[in-house]
């Protein structure tokens, strides 16, 4: 029971830096309708920040979150102008290509920097105390704590932002229909630019949590986590918000799960092999809009 | 109707010079016109879709745009709103050239429009569909209403207070709350036109806005579109297929056949004009075979 207990609130931590990511993934394919395999690199971008802020200019910890979070908005802002703007209204693969070139860029000028030896994430000023519960055995790690406490807040402001808004509205707006939006005075590449910030700056948030957790990281460390959470955007069905976090928190428990009770060696084969069903019984995922279909 | 009367064009004159006969209603005389269309042309490949298309609009003229099936109306209102960039000819909105603006930037101009197959935001509310339309002219910056601040809150109310405002031409208040996916066909029509009137536009273009309607809501919507232009003082121009209601709504009629304008005037001369009769029901067989 107590390994239960325990392994479910691993889960949940490790459900909120996918759900994090996968919100970018959502967002960005609800409104631009591309997927951007370079999102996952985000990551590995805000930690390598984080990493120089603190480690290398030794300022405190939270300037270190502060320039990643504005290091990583910007880079996702800069890459959809270079990268994905020209490309508006080529076919989808030719973007799919060019998201996959920029997350190979990416790694490379990483590699270039930083060399491919892994690195210590200094997060010294994040080190939360444990909470244990009673006599039960149950221990919360404290980046567990700040983890889940950091995606909920994040994702309640999200939401505000995208339901109250004038932005959130005129993202909605794109999301359904780009050239009545279009038609009603609406920014369309202001609104996609504005998506691309919000989705790199959960991103940033989504390093932070990581590098607690995982405490090293290397030009590459951000793959595995961007494909997790675009399993979990897809799971939970893509363009769809609350989708991608409900998506975000099956994978993450179903990985800790598998991982406590059935083998750490099949825990990917067992994610994506749910992924694979998923896709065959329920092509839209969990929560996914049907597709009409105009005649 | 409105008197009427016919304007010769006088090339040189200050104001401006109308490229052929044009028809105001004697409310908007020597007044500029808001729309002043010249030689608007459009190719697809080899295909001249629109050519030479010329028309003026007076400030709060009601006019009409009608043809056959395949005449261009809808490209016309895809070029009046940028949608499709002209091949030849010049838009003055207001008097200012709508040439090299986005989308976007001629519906801030002043042109907003509805569409022939209804394109609302259907998983959003009846109230959030009216507000995107505002949202480009309630003014609130993003960091104000991220941390909602009270300017956020007033900007907010106002807003809320606007669409109510606008929802009630048509009686759709107690919809506000509806998403607009799950309102029926006449009023995600009616809904279009209050989306697109809350972009205050000086010219509102409606696609086939009865399409679908029976006769009791037809005769409806003709008083609403009159309402419309005497409340907010603005221009419309219509495509549509029913005949009562363009007869009987609209002060000036264009008759566009295969991508040109065949015929201009009054309800009373389109309704005898020798062409308009033959592009719609055929030329008159000689009775031999």
């Amino acid at each position: 029971m107590t390994l239960l207990i325990q392994t479910l609130i691993q889960g949940i931590s490790l459900g909120s830096i996918y759900a994090l990511i996968a919100l970018g993934y959502t967002m960005v394919y609800g409104i631009a309708k591309m997927l951007n395999f370079a999102h996952g690199d985000i990551i590995m971008v805000g930690a390598y920040t984080i990493y120089s802020t603190i480690a290398l200019a030794h300022f405190p910890g939270w300037l270190g979150v502060l320039s990643a979070v504005v290091f990583c908005g910007v880079l996702g802002v800069v890459i959809e102008f270079l990268a994905y703007k020209p490309l508006r209204g080529a076919p989808s693969l030719n973007v799919l290509i060019t998201a996959i070139g920029v997350s190979y860029l990416l790694q490379n000028i990483a590699l270039l920097i930083f060399e491919g030896k892994q690195k210590a994430m200094p997060l010294g000023d994040f080190d939360f105390p444990d909470l244990k519960v009673g006599n039960t055995g149950i221990t919360v790690t404290g980046e567990v704590i700040f983890t889940i406490t950091l995606t909920v807040v994040l994702m309640i402001a999200l939401t505000l932002f995208i339901n109250k808004t004038k932005m959130g509205k005129a993202m909605r707006a794109v999301s359904e229909d780009k050239d009545a939006a279009r038609l009603m005075g609406i920014n369309v590449n202001r609104t996609i630019s504005v998506t691309f910030a919000i989705g790199s700056i959960l991103a940033a948030f989504a390093s932070l949590c990581y590098g607690m957790s995982y405490a090293y990281i290397k030009p590459t460390t951000g793959s595995m986590p961007g494909i997790k959470a675009f399993t979990a955007a897809v799971f939970g069905g893509i363009g769809s918000i609350p989708g991608a976090m409900l998506g975000g928190f099956v994978i993450g428990i179903l990985e800790k799960l598998s991982s406590a009770y059935i083998s750490t060696q099949f825990t990917d084969a067992i994610v994506f092999g749910v992924l694979i069903v998923m896709l065959v019984v329920r092509p839209t995922g969990l929560l996914g809009k049907k597709i009409r279909e105009k005649v | 109707m409105s008197e009427r009367k016919t304007v010769m064009s006088v090339n040189g004159t200050e104001m401006f010079s109308p490229p052929s006969n044009i028809l105001i209603p004697t409310r908007d005389e020597g007044k500029k016109p808001v729309l002043d269309v010249r030689g608007l042309g459009i190719d697809f490949g080899g295909l001249r879709a629109v050519d030479e298309f010329t028309i003026t609009v007076s400030p709060t003229e009601i006019s009409g745009l009608i043809g056959p099936n395949g005449a261009g109306k809808t490209t016309v209102f895809n070029l009046l709103t940028n949608v499709y960039k002209p091949t030849r000819g010049a838009i003055l909105l207001d008097g200012h050239p709508t040439a090299g603006k986005s989308v976007a930037q001629v519906n801030r101009m002043g042109i907003a429009r509805t569409f022939q197959n209804i394109r609302l935001f259907d998983q959003m509310t009846v109230l959030d569909n009216v507000r995107v339309g505002m949202s480009n002219n309630i003014r609130c910056n993003f960091a104000e209403s991220f941390l909602r601040l009270p300017g956020y809150f007033k900007a907010e109310k106002r807003s809320r207070e606007r669409a109510l405002e606008l929802l009630s031409i048509f009686h759709m208040e107690s919809e506000a709350y509806t998403l607009a996916g799950n309102l029926p066909y006449g009023a995600q029509r009616r809904l279009e036109i209050i989306r697109a009137l809350a972009t205050e536009p000086k010219v509102l273009l409606l696609d086939e806005p009865a399409a679908g309607m029976n006769p009791s809501e037809t005769h409806a919507l003709m008083e609403s579109i009159r309402q419309i232009r005497d409340q907010f003082g603005i221009a419309i121009v219509l495509i549509e297929h029913d005949m009562n209601l363009v007869m009987g709504v609209c002060e000036g009629i264009a008759v566009l056949n295969f991508g040109k304008v065949i015929a201009k005037g009054t309800p009373d001369q389109i309704k005898n004009n020798e062409a308009v009769i033959e592009a719609y029901l055929g030329r008159q067989e000689k009775k031999e075979a």
